[in-house]
């Protein structure tokens, strides 16, 4: 496993554990009330799984696996920025509102989310690819 | 592919059906007159799909894929594997019970069924991540 997928993979169960730790907090709180400032915990309830964790690991694991060059994978710093991108726009754009942020600090952590997703895609893009021509001619 | 994982992905794919069974009679609600309870259905609907099908069928790969923990333990430690298993679909099964219970009788004591789950999926998260983390590491 890179170095890269280390840290995308071990973020993403951060986030698994923090969104669940939310998420918790709000089922229990549905059913046996603690305090109904609870509920505006669901956005960086659904921030964190959706795009901290879910995401975030099938990143990991695409930059993990994804065809590489030789033994190289490609523009490696476009990768990492994708991380850091990904990572402040989940705060910025999950806890912003919970912490009654004002909404361009969502917007702003919307951005980063799309700087995450333009850098990854830049990344990637020459990656998915056929075949080397000696390994698909002897199929 | 080993057995806890088949377990994983064979479950997911049933609450992947359940799930947008459950889509199609919230989206019904707007056409028929249907039971209070449906209105439970909405929360049910989504964490089917994302914890019973997308996450479940995560956990069952990961378990499977991952660098291997030791020549020993490759795939880490299964007690805490099934643990987590049955920890959240135990706790999926409550909150399936609970959520269109309440949604029909919020003054019943269903919400008992909404905390338990919320500390059963919050436990199956915790043993996910403890027995995952050892596992990403770089070669």
């Amino acid at each position: 496993m890179p170095r890269l997928t280390v840290w995308f993979v071990r973020s993403s169960l951060m986030y698994l554990l923090l969104g669940f730790t939310l998420g918790a907090l709000m089922l229990w709180n549905k059913g046996a009330p603690i305090h109904p400032l609870l509920w505006r915990l669901l956005p960086a309830h659904m921030e964190f799984l959706l795009l901290g964790w879910t995401l975030q690991l099938a990143m990991g694991v695409a930059f993990w696996i994804l065809p590489r060059f030789m033994t190289k994978r490609g523009n490696v710093k476009l990768a990492w920025a994708a991380f850091v991108l990904l990572n402040l726009g989940v705060w910025l754009a999950g806890v912003g509102p919970v912490l009654g942020a004002p909404a361009w600090v969502t917007v702003l952590g919307r951005g980063a989310e799309l700087g995450a997703a333009a850098t990854f895609t830049l990344h990637a893009w020459p990656r998915v690819k056929p075949l080397m021509p000696e390994a698909s001619s002897s199929r | 592919m080993p057995l806890i994982t088949r377990t994983f992905i064979k479950t997911g794919l049933i609450a992947f059906v359940l799930a947008l069974i459950a889509g199609v009679i919230t989206a019904a609600r707007s056409l028929l007159p249907l039971p209070s309870f449906v209105a439970g259905l909405t929360p049910i609907y989504f964490h089917l799909f994302m914890v019973g099908w997308v996450l479940q069928l995560i956990m069952g790969i990961v378990y499977w894929m991952f660098p291997k923990y030791s020549r020993e333990k490759p795939r880490g430690h299964d007690e805490l594997a099934w643990a987590a298993y049955a920890l959240l679909n135990g706790g999926l099964l409550l909150r399936v019970i609970g959520e269109p219970a309440l949604a029909a009788a919020p003054e019943g004591p269903w919400g008992v069924l909404l905390a338990a789950s919320a500390v059963l999926q919050w436990l199956a998260g915790l043993l996910f991540v403890v027995n995952t983390w050892p596992r990403v590491k770089e070669r």
